[in-house]
């Protein structure tokens, strides 16, 4: 069999596609300084509603939620496309190889976040992950940070807190995955993989692709489309709710459920996150309206990681491979390492 | 006849792959025989890391992506 990628690029500078790209930028950003001031005339001018008003400041949130969320999900997941077009699973495993635990670890979690992953690419790339010798803990590194450090989460956080927050999220997602995957590796769990998975010959690494800067641009514009086309729906169902809850929740109304001084709000957060697997798109605005209401971070954080991170479409296809204990030891140790990093802003924050 | 298995478990990236190919099959009158690999013992022989794959005539030409038109023509085409 001849197993190769085919590469035959003309390296050329695409400047009509720069121009464009450009353009779309200038486009974009006089867009997002005339939202504010569009959304409080929508508001408080067409619609003549009082400033102030429960009902007001509902619509005058939304109008400027939304636009302002879907404009910063177009550039941004166009911005992290293009940069992850220089990152592939071919690459990371190569990087990875020969690699100690460890070292291993925390570069597996920062790889995944760059490295492009869809969850039903799991099984193969698990599997041609271990058969290169990548040790089962690293592996589990990689597996964990890839789903859970989410771009639509990373933007929508930016967005709606700020990006301490964002940043926040990002570094308790490597915490998390280095975490789980060590834990993992120390706790010598090869054997509750699926048999199969050690009998398969192992393969050299297919071709890694060079792409030319027309290719990569293209690339990222295909997945802005799809990204927004999938979520723009759940992101204006969200801010609808956290629009609600901003006009109507009176304030500090839930600093007794979800403030810090409750020692059971983080274990509780993740035990209701886990099993309400949802799209962050939907769930992030909600999370910032009860946030504003006197929720704390670190509870907000558990909540969010346990519904994002923990998905139960991956532990079903990652089944295939694994056994049930391993599984049951990977939701397990995630959840714990969730809820760590819960208390853990809680209490500096 | 160009044979072309299309590696994937289902995800939403290999229905589509599946759904272009045979598009562009119809629109250009090509003979193909089309197959969908689902097994991942079988996909796995393949050196692949994400699925969707690509294999014309027990070659592999792509992997984890959906290839533009008019680069799966050209290998669909070629005789």
């Amino acid at each position: 069999m001849d197993q190769t990628l085919s590469t035959q690029k003309k390296p050329e500078i695409p400047w009509r596609l720069i121009g464009l790209v450009v353009l779309a930028a200038i486009a974009w950003i006089a867009t997002y300084s005339v939202i504010q001031p569009l959304a409080n005339w929508i508001a408080y001018g067409l619609l003549a509603q009082r400033q102030g008003s429960r009902l007001g400041d509902s619509l005058a949130f939304f109008f400027y939620d939304v636009p302002k969320i879907i404009l910063l999900l177009g550039g941004m997941i166009f911005l992290i496309s293009l940069l992850r077009t220089f990152f592939s699973a071919e690459q990371t495993r190569s990087w990875l190889g020969g690699k100690r635990e460890g070292v291993g670890n925390v570069l597996a979690a920062m790889l995944g976040i760059v490295t492009p992953f869809c969850s039903c690419s799991a099984v193969p790339l698990f599997i041609g992950f271990v058969e290169s010798g990548i040790p089962l803990g690293v592996t589990f590194s990689f597996l964990i940070a890839a789903p859970t450090i989410n771009e639509v989460a990373v933007v929508l956080l930016f967005g709606l807190f700020g990006w301490k927050v964002a940043g926040l999220y990002i570094a308790s997602g490597l915490i998390i995955s280095i975490l789980a995957g060590v834990v993992i590796g120390r706790l010598k769990m090869e054997r509750y993989v699926e048999d199969f998975v050690w009998q398969m010959q192992s393969q050299d690494a297919g071709v890694i692709e060079k792409l030319t800067l027309q290719e990569r641009i293209e690339r990222s514009w295909e997945s802005v489309k799809e990204i927004v086309g999938k979520v723009w729906l759940y992101v204006l169902a969200g801010i609808a709710v956290g629009a609600g809850i901003h006009g109507y929740v009176p304030d500090a109304a839930l600093a007794g459920i979800m403030g810090r001084q409750e020692w059971w709000s983080v274990p509780a957060a993740v035990l209701v996150g886990v099993p309400l697997y949802s799209n962050a798109a939907g769930v992030i605005p909600i999370v910032s309206a009860l946030m504003e209401k006197g929720a704390s971070l670190g509870t907000v954080l558990a909540f969010m990681m346990s519904v994002v991170g923990l998905s139960l479409p991956e532990t079903i296809i990652l089944r295939r491979v694994l056994k049930p204990q391993l599984i049951a030891v990977f939701i397990g140790v995630i959840a714990a390492a969730i809820i760590i990093t819960g208390y853990l802003f809680n209490w500096i924050m | 006849m160009l044979n072309v298995k299309i590696l994937g478990s289902g995800c939403a990236n290999c229905i589509r792959l599946e759904r272009n190919v045979r598009a562009l099959a119809e629109k250009h009158n090509l003979q193909l025989e089309i197959e969908k690999v689902t097994d991942y013992a079988e996909i796995m022989k393949w050196p692949i890391l994400s699925t969707p794959g690509l294999v014309i005539n027990n070659r592999l030409v792509s992997a984890g992506k959906i290839p533009s038109d008019p680069q799966l023509l050209e290998w669909l085409s070629q005789v």
